[in-house]
């Protein structure tokens, strides 16, 4: 794989990803098919408002965790 | 009228349940309405990233709107992950703070980490949340959280999914007996007599998932449950009669009975 200068490496969930033309949350939110859903996201043990989501731009290395509510007692 | 109040907000339900183990969101939504709670934990999770774009989501079977989610922080063993669970819940849930904080201590007992969780306690209330609190049934660990700021604390009945009802009443009683907050059995309730008899004992509310999930019927199992909470709540407050060990008390009048054999009666039951 060729790393080009823009590519950023994610960490998302635990699981590696490589991304060449993402920049702000809100890109990585639709390449991921999770617009619309109710989730919520922490970057580097942050907690990211919903309201920043186009304003927060994503870093080589960022450690990002993407959750929903589920079932549980 | 006799409410539930838990962080200043009034409840008629005393019963709170889980979501969890049920076959589908159809048999959830069926008996979570047939259990009359109106608080409702969740669990938070990692999405599937890549999978499963279009399946159903939980909070559109149990919606915001509808119920007080209780987002809890079952499976975290550490501060720092119960901590960043419910800061995420938060931020899921548009800044609701009323969270249930459980802290664990061994993957087979399920048993909570009392060090760990009164820790987790103290950093979330200087962060304004509301903290419903797992707890062992140690009276003094359940004072120590009261002060702290907890809004509610919520002793095991007996280890969670277990079934095996109130193991140690005598201690409910004693947290029962000194906290000023709401106290709710969590854990432990395995069918309808247990959950009367944590009422009876005067608990606040009785928290349960598995009891109803698990259950042949679980939608029936709810029914049940509400009515076991209602009743034992209705004794609690009516006051039961004391316990005779020793002297019977017949509840029919002693003179008059019809005698053959020239024996006293001496009135008998009914």
């Amino acid at each position: 794989m060729i790393h080009t200068e823009e590519m950023i490496r994610l960490t998302i969930n635990g699981q590696p990803h490589h991304f060449e033309t993402l920049t702000n949350v809100t890109q990585l939110i639709e390449h991921l098919e999770l617009q619309g859903k109710r989730i919520a996201i922490e970057r580097n043990g942050e907690i990211v408002p919903r309201s920043q989501f186009s304003e927060q731009f994503l870093a080589d290395g960022d450690q990002l965790e993407v959750v929903v509510a589920v079932g549980g007692g | 009228m006799d409410q539930l109040i838990i962080a200043g907000k009034a409840y008629s339900s005393r019963l709170l349940v889980g979501t969890g183990k049920y076959k589908d969101f159809t048999e959830t939504r069926m008996a979570i309405e047939a259990s009359g709670a109106q608080i409702i934990t969740v669990a938070i999770r990692r999405t599937n990233i890549g999978q499963h774009a279009n399946e159903p989501s939980l909070l559109e079977a149990v919606p915001p709107s509808q119920y007080t989610l209780l987002p809890n922080t079952a499976g975290c063993y550490t501060v720092e992950d119960a901590v960043r669970t419910l800061r995420l819940a938060r931020e899921l849930l548009d800044g609701h703070s009323l969270v249930k904080l459980e802290v664990l201590g061994d993957p087979e007992t399920l048993f909570p980490n009392m060090v760990e969780t009164i820790k987790a306690a103290e950093i979330l209330v200087k962060e304004d949340f509301q903290v419903m609190v797992y707890t062992s049934d140690d009276p003094i660990i359940a004072r120590q959280l009261e002060e702290i700021g907890c809004v509610a604390v919520m002793p095991l009945a007996s280890l969670i999914g277990s079934g095996m009802g109130i193991l140690n009443p005598w201690n409910l009683q004693i947290i029962i007996d000194n906290a000023k907050i709401p106290v709710l059995v969590d854990a432990g309730v395995g069918t309808a007599s247990d959950a009367a008899i944590a009422m009876e004992l005067g608990c606040d509310g009785v928290l349960m998932n598995t009891a109803i999930a698990a259950a042949q019927n679980p939608v029936l199992m709810a029914t049940a449950m509400r009515k076991a909470v209602e009743a034992g709540r209705e004794a609690y407050l009516a006051g039961r009669m004391a316990k005779k060990l020793y002297s019977a008390s017949p509840s029919s009048p002693v003179n008059g009975v019809i005698a053959s054999t020239g024996i006293q009666a001496t009135g008998g039951k009914g």
